[in-house]
């Protein structure tokens, strides 16, 4: 069978189960495509012989019943997987290799999918681009020189370029839902406490949501359903009743009442963008649902809230890597200085930058200014989130204020490159589920996406307006294959 | 000069000062798994076998707290007579440290587990109450071991994540004398609880000691300083003394004293700076965000209540009114959860005023000399009982319920079976008696003419050599009685 790495998830599973398609055959496609593009520089670490050894064996003994039935995968790198490499996209975590798994892929492989390689990233997830990652920048297959977003941004650029069906990647400020944007995917932010944060390299605890990233709606909600399961292992893990999502999914959404914000109308955002939301919001009406608009009045604080709590948590998830137990070492004359050496030469800029961030925001005489004011204004975004919702049942808005940008284009400026998540970010404060679609092209042909924001623990409903609108966008992602020879 | 007998006041030229002690003790939770994690917590373990991928700070590993630990602090809160928040927050310590593999200690700042509450002290003249802060549950860090290698140091990493409750002391503490019963009381509340086993040779207690000085009658506190990591009653004692003494000197020196933290040298019996204020560390705290505030149900807590045992203050209560023991006697009696323990089951079967005093007198002899806990006694409690009703059925004599008990002490022997085999069973009847008393009379006539005449002072000539006689047997009561007849 031709063109087997253009199927849909869905489709290479019905393949699969029906036996037109061995796991073997879709391996190998998915292998060499990997392998002819490593350009992309999506994967920092290949597993390649191995993937194809599992293939063999399921095809050996297919159970038929799973839900992702000998279905090659590849994943972000900050998943912890058992014997395999796990670097976080740092020179830190360079020769780290877990004893365990964590629970997001673990569930996964209990579904019967293959592990090929991990997936590019911004270092420790702190980056929009994915440029900050030790093992080099990332290509967005939509064009050369173009960055694929971030911190997700190797996972991003893999589903766009058909490197793997499907794929994760964790969402601490945007980190799935911007790279899908920019890439012309879907990718979803599910519910703080839906899917498991154990064996997951933490970036801010209080943020981190693991979530699928896909080629479209409906793989998107049968990843979603295999990935959140309750875990005893995490505390902040809620049992809630998970449903089905790709079985409960339907484009029936007549009466759904959707939110605009008048708060994410921000100064000097693109016209393009205004654009694809008025369009956006014609699908909607297109599809049923009822257009409400509403107030979210602290959106102005979001972003400056999360660059003070996310840092901060940062800066005590990180202290960990210090040379002592694992990972990178450099020598020192004692104690002290070897943590200075490791850690100045271990972690790169943007890492170091929000480390002295976190740490300043909860430094004595600075906490109550900075932490705990920022915690109280979370509570307040939290609660703008809370009363909308009284009266309507999902909120939608543009997933970035841009399109890509250009390699190289926003390094020098960190609060240029913060401001991509202004869109995001608030969600990861509420602890919300959201969901990136791509939703049309700006004027150079560069994907652009909307989001969909849902309650707590109603990712079927904002997968199910997604499904209906992804149908009427139609979307075309127009990739080209400039990266093979 | 104070009336008060105990004062513990330096004096310094025509100055007397009084000493503010607080401590900050930390107590291991007794418990199986450690505070977040499930390794085993056993003392003495092969370095770093007891170490689990979260005690070791991998990543992606996240806490789950440990409902024992959680309950164990609870019940020690109860036995505080202390308020239980039924919320409270972990928070991160953050500093850097070889043995702190997270990078941070799990413990709770703003919002402790356990309030205000109260330990009272029995002390010479009196009771006296020492006010508890808070109690909260923290990690306790692993350990760097700095001796093993010229160059190098080696951390174990087994007690890393083992649950430390920090009991908190208002400065209420006057004297090296009250520290000692402080800690004392505090101890014997935990081992009743079962929350704490209180060995201080393995470190499961050890205190920060604050120490202040002022000038006696002042109401405003001095500056001061503390002495981190004392490990024993009497360490803390003398550091208290030599810290004290230092203050003391310096304010009359016209110096200041500054707010710092000090190490007690057990060799060199002084405290030494470690660092300044200024040089304190800045530790970051901030809620722990990958734990939920801790909530508690009254149930859980009303639960909890009801497992707690009779405490000692309670039992000493109990003691001496139902018993009629005097307050010292049950004071020793309850210091203990194993003693009171041991003298319950002694006096299921036999006499209270008897098992006081041989428990007391002859039993804490006995094991001081042998240098053995009371649960590690070579007599029996049932053995001791029937012993105390071998005297009092006048089976056997005081004098020679001793020879058997001594012969008890050798080996857990029943002490019936000792008087059997031995013949040392009282002579208490009254036919014999007389046969000997009369033989006695017979053969000191001289002496029994000479008290007839008045020198009355032979009698207890006669009662010795009846007794003599008697191998010691003879019931001493009955022996006076009859001798006072026959003579």
């Amino acid at each position: 069978m031709s063109d087997i790495t253009k199927q849909s998830l869905s489709e290479l599973v019905e393949n699969i189960k029906s036996k037109k398609l061995s796991s073997s055959e879709v391996t190998k496609a998915f292998v060499e495509r990997s392998e002819k593009s490593k350009e992309l520089n999506t994967y920092i670490t290949e597993d390649y012989a191995n993937a194809l050894n599992k293939a063999k064996k399921f095809d050996e003994k297919p159970n038929l019943d799973l839900k992702l039935p000998g279905i090659p995968m590849a994943v972000k790198d900050l998943f912890c997987t058992r014997d395999l490499r796990t670097t976080a996209g740092s020179k830190i975590l360079n020769n780290f290799v877990p004893t365990y798994e964590s629970t997001v892929t673990q569930n996964i492989w209990n579904e019967g999918a293959i592990l090929m390689g991990k997936l590019n990233c911004d270092e420790f997830a702190m980056g929009s681009s994915n440029e900050t990652s030790f093992f080099g920048n990332v290509q967005n297959p939509i064009d050369k020189n173009l960055v694929p977003g971030g911190s997700s941004g190797g996972s991003s650029s893999a589903v766009a370029a058909q490197l793997t069906p499907i794929t994760i990647g964790t969402d601490t400020g945007g980190s799935i839902r911007q790279p899908a944007s920019f890439t012309g995917t879907v990718g979803l932010k599910p519910t703080y406490g839906s899917c498991s944060r154990y064996g997951i390299v933490a970036f801010a605890s209080s943020l981190d949501q693991a979530g699928p990233m896909a080629q479209n709606v409906k793989d998107c909600a049968l990843l979603q359903e295999v990935i959140s399961t309750y875990d005893e292992k995490d505390s902040t893990s809620i049992d809630f009743k998970r449903n089905e999502y790709s079985k409960e999914l339907t484009k029936d959404i007549k009466g759904k009442k959707i939110g605009i914000p008048k708060e994410y109308r921000v100064d000097g955002m693109p016209k393009e963008i205004e654009d694809l939301w008025k369009k956006g919001i014609e699908y909607a009406k297109d599809c049923g649902a009822e257009i409400i608009d509403i107030s979210l009045p602290h959106t102005k604080y979001a972003l400056p809230t999360y660059y003070i709590v996310a840092p901060a948590e940062a800066s005590s998830n990180l202290a960990r890597y210090d040379g002592v137990k694992y990972g990178f070492r450099a020598e020192g004359e004692n104690l002290i200085d070897m943590y200075e050496k490791t850690r100045s030469e271990g972690f790169g800029a943007e890492v170091q930058r929000r480390i002295m961030i976190g740490t300043y925001v909860l430094s004595s005489g600075y906490y109550d200014a900075y932490y705990l004011k920022a915690q109280k204004v979370r509570k307040l975004i939290k609660n703008d989130f809370d009363d909308t919702y009284k009266k309507v049942d999902a909120i939608l808005t543009p997933s970035t204020p841009s399109s890509a940008f250009k390699i190289g284009e926003k390094t020098n400026d960190p609060v240029s490159m913060y401001l991509n998540d202004i869109f995001t970010v608030p969600v990861n404060l509420a602890g919300l589920p959201g969901i990136s679609i791509p939703a049309g092209h700006d004027a150079k042909g560069y994907p652009l996406g909307l989001q969909i924001i849902g309650k707590a623990f109603d990712e079927q409903n904002i997968l199910n307006i997604a499904y209906a609108m992804e149908e009427k966008i139609n979307f075309k992602n127009n990739i080209t294959d400039w990266w093979i020879k | 000069m104070s009336k008060n007998k105990s004062e513990y006041l330096i004096n310094r030229h025509d100055n007397q000062y009084e000493v503010v002690i607080g401590l900050e003790v930390h107590a291991q939770v007794t418990s199986e798994s450690k505070l977040f994690s499930t390794s085993a917590t056993k003392f003495g373990a092969e370095p770093n076998t007891q170490v689990s991928l979260v005690d070791a700070a991998f990543p992606g590993m996240l806490p789950v707290i440990n409902e024992y630990c959680v309950k164990q602090a609870i019940k020690t809160g109860i036995g505080l007579k202390a308020k239980i928040n039924k919320r409270s927050v972990f928070d991160r310590k953050n500093y850097f440290y070889a043995d702190l593999p997270q990078g941070y200690q799990i413990s709770q700042f703003k919002d402790p587990i356990v309030g205000e509450g109260k330990v009272i002290l029995d002390m010479p003249d009196g009771q006296k109450e020492v006010g508890i802060e808070r109690l909260h549950l923290e990690q306790d860090a692993g350990k760097s071991i700095h001796d093993l290698d010229p160059k190098n140091t080696f951390v174990d990493l087994n007690r890393s994540g083992v649950a430390l409750m920090e009991i908190v002391s208002k400065p209420d503490l006057r004297s090296p004398d009250e520290v000692n019963a402080y800690i004392k009381k505090l101890r014997s509340i935990m081992r009743y609880l079962g929350t704490c086993d209180g060995n201080m040779q393995e470190g499961s207690l050890r205190a920060d000691v604050n120490v202040s000085v002022r000038k006696k009658g002042s109401k405003e506190f001095g500056t001061r300083c503390e002495i981190k990591n004392v490990n024993s009653i009497k360490f803390m004692q003398m550091a208290i003394e030599y810290e004290a003494n230092r203050q003391v000197d310096l304010i009359e020196d016209g110096q200041t004293i500054d707010q710092e933290t000090r190490l007690f040298d057990t060799k060199k019996n002084e405290t030494r700076s470690m660092r300044s204020k200024e040089d304190a560390h800045d530790y970051r705290y901030f809620p722990d965000p990958d734990l939920l505030p801790l909530e508690v149900s009254d149930d859980f807590i009303e639960n909890l209540k009801s497992e707690i045992p009779e405490l000692p203050d309670e039992k000493k209560k109990r003691f001496i009114e139902k018993f009629k023991l005097s307050p010292y006697e049950a004071n020793i009696l309850v210091s203990d959860i194993e003693t009171s323990n041991y003298f319950e089951n002694v006096i299921k079967k036999s006499d209270v005023k008897l098992a006081t005093n041989w428990i007391i007198g002859e039993l804490f002899a006995a094991l001081n000399e042998k240098n053995l806990e009371i649960t590690e006694s070579p007599i029996s409690a049932g053995n001791l009982s029937k012993l105390i009703n071998l005297i009092k059925d006048g089976t056997i004599s005081g004098k020679i319920a001793k020879t058997v008990f001594e012969q008890m002490m050798e080996g857990d022997k029943d002490p019936q079976k000792i008087v059997e085999e031995k013949g040392l069973k009282q002579e208490s009847d009254p036919k014999a008696l007389e046969a000997l008393i009369d033989k006695v009379i017979d053969d000191n006539r001289d002496k029994a003419t000479e008290y007839k005449s008045g020198k009355v002072k032979l009698f207890g000539f006669f009662v010795g050599q009846v007794m003599k006689v008697s191998g010691g047997k003879a019931n001493p009561q009955l022996v006076n009685e009859i001798l006072k007849k026959k003579l």
